[in-house]
């Protein structure tokens, strides 16, 4: 077992891994935080998605062991207090989800996508686009992608 | 997966002189092929030598014609690098359509490199512009570094440094994606450059070639239809669920083309 110390959502956490243990694993079994989603486990459907240093990455393609040290945000940590943030209060009012699995990945994805392009603009071809990493069964996208641009509008980003 | 040791060196040296130590120790990379390999249990190394510690495999840089990246530099760093998207705009474009912005945020041009997936984009660029591969005990031209499928020049426990690629005169990638994975199905990087015009294809055989024929008629004239006649042949191209032989060598003529056509 090896110990790990990471910052999680801005609180130091600890704990001891096995080498092979995935950083997924690890947040949702050992640290309790089962937003974070595993739909495919073979590195496609991006429900894992969390924040390494501030980056979109697949938490089911990591090892926990890879973190130590690092800054980890998982849709846990997007929410101020009972407040929703606006990528999620957008995938409520524009229904971005059916079922609900892939929701986390989506948002965590959405708000890598307003990172890249918070000083510059956003359409629908350059969210599909930047999408490909996550993929949904229910909704066929479309409500998703009109939340990501909601969202991205409410959060001050020039959308046309 | 099997369980295995994991260790983060610091320095090259602490690298290799591990790996030496161990021939069935691992390097990892970016992990974006490697983990999945684990997880399937497809391979069983005794440990894990994680490169992502070693800043100084890390990094872009441009200077005298050169472009310069580190082995461990992912593929969204070199995707956004504003000097890069200046001075050689294919490269940043290759790497900015490698699978999906979570895996270009993790994958590395040297884990690519050495992986040598046949579907793999980066050995398109390396190929494409004449590239150099510097290890940390040698320098390897691009055109000598692939040597199969999934079987490349590197020796056991050899560690790629870094890759430089001079700046084209003018290059263009395109590829045929497949629509689920965004692996090339077919690649072409086509570079009109200080040696003359290469022509590299990805996706099509066992590992990334050159296509002579193009190169020849290429260099007489640099135009679209100095090319639409040439005739791949399938033989030795590959065949799977996706494409079969004769679809990849008609891809290979019409990526080529698109490239071509992107530089007019």
């Amino acid at each position: 077992m090896i110990k790990i110390s990471l910052s999680v959502n801005g609180t130091e956490r600890s704990g001891d891994v096995e080498p092979r243990t995935l950083l997924v694993d690890f947040l949702r079994t050992q640290l309790g935080l089962t937003g974070t989603h595993v739909g495919c486990d073979t590195s496609q459907c991006g429900a894992c998605t969390i924040h390494l240093n501030g980056k979109p990455v697949k938490s089911c393609t990591m090892l926990a062991v890879q973190a130590d040290g690092q800054n980890v945000k998982t849709i846990e940590g997007v929410a101020v207090g009972d407040e929703m943030h606006p990528m999620q209060a957008a995938f409520k009012e524009c229904h971005g989800l059916q079922c609900g699995f892939c929701t986390p990945g989506m948002v965590m994805s959405a708000l890598g996508i307003i990172e890249r392009h918070k000083g510059d603009h956003l359409n629908e071809a350059m969210v599909r686009h930047e999408l490909e990493g996550n993929l949904c069964r229910c909704t066929g996208y479309q409500g998703i992608v009109n939340a990501i641009l909601m969202g991205a509008k409410n959060m001050g980003v020039k959308v046309i | 997966m099997h369980s295995f040791a994991y260790h983060r060196p610091k320095t090259i040296a602490e690298a290799t002189s591990k790996r030496a130590a161990d021939p069935d120790a691992s390097y990892l990379a970016g992990g974006m092929t490697l983990i999945p390999t684990l997880k399937q249990r497809l391979a069983n190394p005794t440990q894990v030598l994680d490169l992502s510690a070693i800043t100084e495999l890390k990094g872009v840089s441009v200077a005298n014609g050169i472009v310069s990246v580190g082995a461990m530099t992912c593929h969204a760093d070199v995707a956004l690098s504003a000097d890069v998207r200046k001075v050689l705009p294919a490269l940043a474009d290759l790497a900015g359509a490698i699978g999906d912005p979570q895996v270009r945020n993790r994958g590395t041009i040297g884990g690519s490199l050495a992986n040598s997936d046949p579907s793999a984009d980066y050995p398109a660029a390396v190929v494409g512009l004449g590239a150099t591969i510097h290890t940390n005990t040698r320098q390897i031209s691009g055109d000598d570094f692939f040597k199969g499928l999934f079987e490349t020049a590197l020796e056991p426990g050899e560690l790629i440094v870094k890759v430089t690629l001079p700046i084209a005169k003018r290059a263009a990638y395109m590829k045929f994606a497949n629509p689920a994975s965004g692996y090339a199905v077919v690649g072409v990087m086509v570079a009109d450059t200080a040696q003359g015009v290469r022509v590299a294809v990805t996706g099509a055989g066992a590992c990334a070639f050159r296509q002579a024929d193009m190169e020849a008629a290429l260099a007489k004239s640099f135009t679209v239809a100095a090319i639409k006649d040439i005739v791949i042949s399938a033989d030795d191209l590959n065949a799977d669920m996706h494409a079969t032989a004769e679809y990849r060598a008609h891809l290979v003529g019409v990526m080529a083309r698109r490239a071509v056509a992107a530089m007019a």
